[in-house]
């Protein structure tokens, strides 16, 4: 096949992959969208199967099928609570291949530069696409390669971390080894003596150094950012997984790698951007960890928590006009999603206006909860932003805290030393009354103690979410 | 006598005529506000029988020292200080004499000619109405004291010709629904009727201009009716607590809503009066039709016109319909002991302030703002309407920093300037982002420079396409971006017929890996999707 062809192919690709992002824009397109993704996948692979520089067809042919058998298994199983889980372990392996691909380039240019000018008119493939490249662009390539393989290694590991601070198999908690910040900016450093000795030598040493170096970055400086960050982790990692994708593909010269690299690295950056603005924080400092110990003293908490039973919640209920739920990220380890539809189905079918709102933030992913609640088929159009749904708190009757902690705490507001201070959050303690479905009084993922727990409004229904609500449903009536 | 003050051995009287008004039950001074006023140095004076249709009789008046004069013509001849309820008529003015000082409800905005008739005699008018509404003066504050009496006896007297019960029962008879009650007002009038109603057991509403009511009316456990109106309604503090004419949008929208709610109400109680205006029509004659049969409408502002246009002052009608409306005015009288035991208070308080030093002396203080405010004529003068008081009447709510409507000059202004904010932002960008570009290409060959120009241009594509991701498809955008991020298997597969054996292997496992992520990533982003439904 001709190399026109291939082009050709990687065009069309290039503009379903663009369709399949722009479709998201509704929840309706986005059926459809999907679909454009998996052509323009489907296309792009098939033409470089056909195309010029590819052997061993009928392996691959079989490596996909097999590695789709377990992705297929992987995406039926997987519960919708561990969405945030899976996706950074898939980003590990997107970081994987980055960095073998790009070792994979560094070995083929190895080999070319060793042949002679007869030999190189005899290879083919990536190998005739190196043989072609003069002093300067051999110089370029190697940069390039650097960058993926750096980018890739980075990703590796953060996600691995990601993935166990998320699945609960690493302390959740931020920590960092002994000297911080200035690790990293050695193993950056020595980072950077790596690329110039291997931009001037091209030994494979340097590049394994460098390797063994950005390994370290990823895993320090995830293992550095709290819990209550993941979401802008996990969307920052998404970025990575795509710039090392467009680094690959400058090294191998491949432009629809370069196109989908910068959409999905573009993506992932505009997604921690509005991540780190819903929390009201620099990016700069939730990449360092800079999540730390509180900066002044914070407000001493008045009063004490009101612990109530079902039976309160469910008369405050029958009697509430409004009602709305706040859930968070307890909502998604009880399970509690189908008992809190359960709940809705019966509040609506009583002609209650019964609403979500939906912190920016709420969950370890951007748009979990959305995703919970639409798998428990609770319908979307009574799930509302947090911006939406700010002002109508205080007229409403209930508000009832699924779960949540973080994003309901009025110490963002009205306590300038708190660690969220100035995080828009969810003025859900205007409502009449609020109760907090909860399972003990501890202070949660982020450890911030939450004055909402103590306010007069507020009762605290003590228990796993799921079990509570349970116990609830069968009161409402 | 200039400022009103009597020599010492001069024994000032206080007294009260028998009221001639009809149907005036009332009366200005009883046996225990006698005794207080002793206590202030002062001699009392009453008219024969005129405490009676108040229950007071003669002979209690004598137990507590008060002299009992026989004819009204006596009685103003003797006193030096006049209480009583109902402005005097033209009978009463022609006794008044000069440096004798009147106490009674005037209406000083009305009666023109009856201050015309005092200032000339010198005498000085005092009017109950006029007292100013601050918390001083609260305890002299009649027409509070009387909205009260009218507030509760509106419920009584509605309850009266209402033909059910207040309070739902269920009883071994049936089931009986509770009465709906509507407060048009929540004044003191309105506010005592909420009470009422709320106790007697009736679901009660209420409405008023002054949104910050809204609290009063829930703690006397009404609900308070919300019109879905724009217009910031307007701050009752500004007027001295009392309610001003509202604009005709507001007024539509108020009507509207009324309209919604007459077919529910079973009662319905307004007490809309704008001083010194006729009372607004709030319950229109389609209002009254819509109302179930056996409906009863207590029209509190009958005196000044009534809320409602079909009101027939001091009558009870009963409309085609089946409509009860009682325009009753005399309220108070109605109840003739307990508002004259309060009415006695209130101009018991008033003398107090009249004579600070407690011994007989009246000083009327000009300079006191709640005498002055309510004194209508004084030394051959008409002193109405007083000066605004120095200390406002309820702290004006702090205004709420509204956003401020802005001209339409002044938004184009602001847009333009917006514009060119974006404009300057947007060219240095380009500008900073071209010069790093053209350096770049300065340096880089040109086979590189056709690359770093799709990346480029695929960065922005990519920026300018997330921005219109709906937040709540932030997952699926992940996990999409996920599975198209493993493009890098197209790497992978270009490298896989490579004559090296490590190559094909490293090659072959990202191949592999790969194929998990596609698959999994795009048939989790599948499954996602599908779940997201309308109700």
């Amino acid at each position: 096949m001709d190399f026109g062809f291939t082009t050709a192919a990687y065009v069309v690709a290039a503009v379903l992959f663009i369709l399949s992002l722009g479709g998201l824009s509704g929840q309706e397109s986005a059926k459809r969208a999907v679909w454009y993704g998996i052509a323009g996948m489907a296309l792009a692979v098939a033409a470089t199967l056909i195309g010029p520089g590819s052997g061993f067809w009928l392996l691959s042919l079989v490596l996909i099928a097999g590695g789709g058998a377990i992705g297929y298994q992987l995406a039926t199983r997987v519960q919708m609570t561990q969405m945030p889980e899976l996706v950074a372990a898939m980003h590990s392996l997107v970081g994987l291949a980055a960095v073998f691909v790009g070792f994979n380039a560094h070995l083929e240019m190895g080999n070319v530069l060793a042949m002679d000018e007869a030999a190189k008119k005899a290879t083919e493939g990536f190998a005739a696409l190196l043989a072609k490249k003069d002093g300067v662009e051999i110089a370029i390539l190697r940069v390039e390669v650097f960058l993926g393989i750096f980018i890739g290694a980075v990703t590796f590991t953060g996600s691995v971390i990601a993935y166990g601070k998320l699945a609960g198999r690493v302390d959740s908690a931020a920590k960092k080894l002994p000297g911080g910040h200035f690790l990293n900016a050695a193993a950056a450093a020595l980072s950077v003596v790596c690329l110039i000795w291997y931009f001037n030598t091209g030994g494979f040493l340097p590049l394994f150094v460098m390797t063994l170096a950005a390994l370290f970055i990823g895993y320090h400086l995830i293992t550095g950012i709290g819990g209550a960050d993941m979401p802008v982790v996990v969307s920052m990692l998404n970025s990575y997984s795509g710039w090392a994708a467009a680094a690959i593909g400058f090294s191998l010269g491949n432009d629809l790698l370069i196109v989908v690299g910068a959409l999905v690295g573009s993506s992932g950056a505009i997604l921690s951007y509005i991540m780190c603005k819903a929390m009201n924080r620099s990016f700069v400092s939730v990449i360092l960890g800079g999540f730390g110990g509180p900066a002044g003293e914070q407000m001493a908490v008045e009063g004490e928590q009101i612990a109530i039973e079902a039976d309160g919640v469910a008369t405050a209920l029958n009697e509430a006009d409004s009602v709305i739920i706040i859930p968070g990220y307890g909502m998604a380890v009880a399970q509690a999603q189908q008992a809190v539809s359960e709940l809705v189905k019966k509040l609506r079918a009583k002609g209650k206006n019964v609403r979500f709102a939906i912190h920016p933030v709420a969950g370890r992913l951007p748009g979990h909860m959305n995703v919970l609640l639409a798998e428990a088929k609770v319908p979307y159009d009574i799930v509302m932003e947090m911006d939406e749904i700010n002002d109508d708190f205080p007229d409403t009757d209930v508000a009832i805290v699924i779960g949540s902690n973080d994003i309901v705490n009025p110490a963002a507001q009205d306590d300038p030393n708190s660690p969220i201070a100035g995080m828009p959050v969810l003025e859900c303690w205007k409502a009449k009354q609020v109760f907090v479905s909860k399972r003990g009084q501890g202070t949660g993922y982020s450890g911030i103690e939450n004055p909402l727990f103590f306010k007069d409004n507020t009762r605290m229904f003590y228990g796993d979410a799921k079990a509570s609500l349970d116990k609830l449903l069968p009161m409402i009536d | 006598m200039g400022c009103g003050s009597f020599a010492g051995d001069f024994e000032l009287k206080i007294g009260t005529p028998k009221e001639i008004f009809e149907g005036e039950a009332r009366v200005a001074m009883t046996p225990d506000s006698a005794l207080q006023l002793q206590k202030l140095g002062h001699d009392c004076v009453i008219e024969t029988g005129a405490g009676a249709a108040a229950g007071f009789d003669d002979a209690s008046y004598k137990t507590a020292g008060v002299e009992v004069v026989k004819t009204a013509a006596a009685l103003w001849k003797a006193a030096d200080v006049v209480a009583k309820v109902r402005a005097p008529n033209d009978a009463e003015l022609k006794r008044l004499r000069a440096d004798q000082t009147l106490i009674s409800f005037f209406n000083p905005a009305g009666n023109a000619d009856g201050m015309e008739a005092a200032a000339k005699k010198g005498a000085t008018v005092i009017a109950m109405e006029m007292i100013p509404r601050i918390s001083r003066a609260q305890k002299m504050d009649a027409l509070s004291s009387m909205a009260n009496i009218a507030g509760y006896r509106a419920v009584i007297e509605a309850g009266n010709n209402f033909p059910r019960f207040f309070t739902g029962q269920i009883t071994a008879a049936g089931k009986v629904p509770p009465a709906k009650v509507l407060v048009v007002g929540a004044g003191v009038a309105g506010l005592a009727a909420i009470g009422t109603s709320t106790s007697l057991g009736a679901i009660t509403y209420a409405f008023d201009v002054r949104p910050e009511v809204a609290e009063q009316v829930e703690s006397m456990g009404a609900e308070f009716v919300y019109l879905d109106f724009e217009e910031e309604q307007q701050d009752g503090a500004a007027t001295g607590g009392y309610a001003s004419v509202s604009s005709p949008e507001f007024r539509e929208a108020q009507l509207a809503k009324f309209r919604e709610l007459a077919p529910e109400v079973d009662i319905v109680i307004t007490t809309a009066l704008i001083p010194n205006r006729e009372a607004p029509e709030l319950w229109t004659e389609d209002m009254v039709k819509a109302m179930k049969p056996g409906s009863v409408i207590v029209d509190l502002a009958a005196e000044k016109g009534g809320n409602c246009k079909l009101t027939v002052a001091d009558e009870k009608i009963v409309t085609d319909n089946g409509v009860t409306i009682i325009g009753y005015t005399d309220f108070p009288s109605r109840m003739a002991a307990q508002a004259s035991t309060l009415y006695a208070t209130n101009i018991r308080h008033l003398m107090t302030d009249l004579t600070p030093e407690k011994d007989g002396v009246i000083n009327h203080d000009m300079e006191d703002d709640v005498i002055r405010g309510a004194t209508v004529t004084h030394a051959k003068e008409i002193t109405f309407p007083p000066p605004p008081p120095k200390i406002a009447a309820i702290a004006a709510a702090p205004k709420k920093e509204a956003p401020k409507e802005l001209t339409r000059e002044e938004k184009a202004a602001q847009e333009v300037a917006a514009f060119k904010q974006q404009t300057k932002n947007q060219v240095t960008l380009l500008a900073v982002g071209g010069a790093l570009l053209l350096a770049v290409g300065l340096v880089a060959p040109a086979s590189f420079m056709q690359h770093f120009i799709v990346f480029v241009l695929a960065v922005f594509v990519g920026f300018q396409v997330i921005w219109g991701v709906a937040h709540s498809l932030h997952t699926p955008l992940m996990a999409v971006t996920n599975a198209i991020s493993s493009i890098i298997i197209l790497g992978a597969l270009m490298q896989i017929g490579s004559s090296s054996f490590l190559v094909i292997l490293l090659a072959a496992l990202s191949v592999f890996m790969c194929g998990i992520n596609i698959f999994g990533g795009f048939l989790v982003t599948r499954r996602m999707l599908a779940m997201f439904q309308k109700s």
